[in-house]
């Protein structure tokens, strides 16, 4: 029986640009460059790991988000994904973290899985709680922020590196599992991978398709609100000297005045 | 006055500082009823109790070890629906740590609640506690509010200071089940960190970080003696940890640790937007760089462009000619 592979990726403002909010204090995507997060193509690439040892299996990757989001999906089916879903709808916007969840959790119900892979986090909103939230909404193991993963024979094994200690945890099958960026470098999209991805198929699911309320998602339906966003004050110039040989001694003078000594 | 649910990030009994900060936090909302589980849970409410904390709810059994975060997340919500049927709850607060993110959110789900992680203050507001966060790698602050629910809030170290406020402290025993899922994911085996003797890196107040200008592993030790010099936490670039010459448990930014110590010190970093991330909020931030156009000099109080191998030892030894 073919091992199903959900991928869940996010398509995000480029962190090198200048990302700022829009007018309804939701990330505004119309001036800054879009692109897959970088840490999901950690997820894609293990998952391609995954499915090249397994006798049979299948990469479905998943998106929640605008338009343009389809630009993520093309760069993973690029990699090596055999096919993706778009949920897309225009009350969708500013959907927040529960109501993200609570679209993709139904997708993936629709769509059918065995192991469902996430990053660690996105770039953008940076909770790190999605996948948590995914294992929870679906009551299937949750294997997250491994650094190694491995399926075999209906079970997924891995390393979680903790703040305290090392993990070595297992579960099995159906099961959440998010991959941190220690997991494996991700591949680049090969010419040929690039041409084939424009022959995979592409669904596009709305909310109806998926038995989901207008007012359960978008900013009507979140459960957290964003009052206001002020841009951080720009730091104060500080004092920079160019080291002549007292450069140290100067520091250390600076360090004693702020009492740091 | 309502309740305030406080869970304890400890370590067999020793609670760590950023609970003490959200106990702090948690006394501008209402009343604080710290949840404390696991090996030593009953050990945590002398040093609780001096927080602020009225009461202390311990459980322990050995699935909290033996399973991955659901056992936790069973516990806490028993202590949330034991709390929440006695009287009225503000809100639940969570040290943000990366399990204390998961626990937080599966419990928010579980209680239909909005949930807000990564918080760097919080205070009490009309409609509920509002919650500072830091957005686009601390380039803005957001003001937000959970609107359904009780408020599920994540905090960051050292986003308080330590408050001394004697409370009573009262431990009580906590009834937990574990439901079906408590099981699903076990922890096979489990390798502590060993202790380099250094503060804790999300809760030093002075970090002294390397990067790709260190090069090489056989020359942190630079790093490690000016660290030492001042009591620091020592961190690293993405680029010194992708190249093995430090742990990643060290790693700062985005996919690292997040830090907000008083001083910052970055030799050898130029200051990727990645790393800015995980340090932008510290209160002052010092650089050593050769290159007078590395971006990090945007964000310094104080930088010295020059070759680190000759600026740090002379740094560390003024350091420890000063201290005597
Ligand atoms: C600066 C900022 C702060 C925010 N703070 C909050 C908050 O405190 N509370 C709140 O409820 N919401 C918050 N949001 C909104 C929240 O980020 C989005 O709802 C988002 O869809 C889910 O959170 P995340 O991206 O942080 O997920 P994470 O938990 O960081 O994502 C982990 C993984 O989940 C998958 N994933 C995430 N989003 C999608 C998607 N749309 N489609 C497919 N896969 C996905 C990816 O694999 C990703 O690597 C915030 C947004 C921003 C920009
Ligand atoms: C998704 C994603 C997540 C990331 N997460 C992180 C993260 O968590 N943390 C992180 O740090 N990075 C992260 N990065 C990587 C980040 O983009 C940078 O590549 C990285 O921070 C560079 O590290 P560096 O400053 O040490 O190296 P470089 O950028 O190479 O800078 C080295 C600096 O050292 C200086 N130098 C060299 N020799 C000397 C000398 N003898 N004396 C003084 N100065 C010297 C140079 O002038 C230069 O400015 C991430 C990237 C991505 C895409």
């Amino acid at each position: 029986m073919s091992l199903r592979i959900v991928v869940c990726v996010k398509y995000v403002p480029d962190a090198t640009g200048d990302r700022h909010f829009a007018d309804d204090l939701t990330v505004d995507r119309e001036d800054v460059d879009g692109l897959l997060s970088e840490l999901d193509e950690y997820a894609v690439e293990q998952a391609l790991q995954i499915a090249d040892e397994a006798d049979d299996a299948e990469i479905t990757v998943l998106t929640v988000g605008p338009e343009d989001a389809k630009d993520a999906l093309r760069k993973a089916l690029s990699m090596g994904a055999d096919k993706a879903i778009h949920v897309e709808d225009d009350d969708l916007h500013g959907s927040d973290v529960m109501a993200t969840s609570l679209v993709l959790a139904k997708a993936l119900d629709k769509a059918g899985y065995d192991l469902v892979i996430t990053g660690m986090a996105s770039t953008d909103g940076t909770m790190g709680v999605l996948p948590a939230i995914l294992a929870e909404r679906l009551g299937v193991p949750q294997v997250t922020l491994l650094s190694e993963v491995k399926v075999e024979d209906g079970t997924v094994t891995g390393r979680r590196d903790g703040d305290s200690a090392s993990e070595q945890l297992v579960a099995s099958l159906p099961a959440v599992v998010s991959v941190t960026d220690q997991s494996g470098e991700a591949r680049y999209p090969s010419f040929k991978g690039i041409m084939a991805a424009k022959k995979k198929p592409v669904e596009s699911w709305d909310l109806e398709e998926l038995e989901i309320e207008a007012d359960e998602v978008g900013l009507e339906g979140s459960w957290t609100a964003v009052d206001s966003a002020a841009q951080r004050p720009a730091r104060t110039a500080g004092t920079i000297v160019k080291d002549e040989g007292e450069g140290g001694k100067q520091l250390a003078e600076f360090l004693a005045g702020q009492k740091f000594i | 006055m309502a309740e305030v649910l406080v869970y304890v990030d400890h370590v067999d009994g020793a609670v760590r500082k950023p609970t003490l900060e959200l106990l702090t936090l948690a006394r501008r909302i209402g009343e604080p009823v710290a949840v404390a589980l696991g090996a030593g849970a009953a050990d945590t409410a002398a040093v609780l109790a001096e927080h602020g904390a009225v009461k202390v709810l311990t459980a322990d059994a050995p699935e909290f070890a033996e399973y991955l975060v659901v056992p936790k997340v069973d516990a806490l919500q028993a202590a949330y629906d034991s709390v929440s049927a006695a009287g009225s709850l503000a809100a639940v607060l969570v040290p943000s740590s990366a399990e204390g993110k998961e626990i937080a959110a599966r419990l928010a789900v579980r209680i239909g609640s909005g949930i807000i992680t990564d918080a760097v203050d919080l205070e009490a507001g009309d409609e509920g506690p509002v919650a500072t966060q830091a957005a686009f790698a601390a380039s803005f602050t957001t003001k937000s509010r959970v609107s359904k629910g009780t408020p599920v809030i994540t905090v960051k170290p050292n986003s308080a200071p330590v408050e001394a406020a004697a409370a009573a402290g009262t431990v009580e025993a906590l009834a937990v089940t574990f439901g079906a899922l408590a099981t699903g994911t076990k922890v096979v085996s489990r390798t502590p960190r060993e202790s380099t003797g250094r503060p804790e890196l999300t809760e030093a107040a002075i970090v002294v970080s390397g990067g790709r200008g260190v090069n090489g592993a056989e020359n942190f030790h630079l790093i490690e003696e000016l660290a030492d010099s001042l009591g620091a936490a020592v961190g690293a670039s993405r680029a010194a940890v992708d190249a093995g010459w430090y742990p990643h448990t060290n790693q700062v930014g985005q996919t690292g640790k997040s830090v907000s110590p008083q001083l910052y010190i970055a030799s050898g970093i130029s200051g990727a937007i990645q790393h800015r991330a995980g340090m932008q909020t510290s209160k002052t931030i010092v650089a050593i760089n050769k290159d007078a156009e590395a971006p990090i000099f945007d964000l310094v109080d104080y930088g010295v462009v020059g070759d680190l191998f000759e600026v740090v030892p002379q740094l560390t030894g003024e350091i420890k000619a000063r201290k005597g």
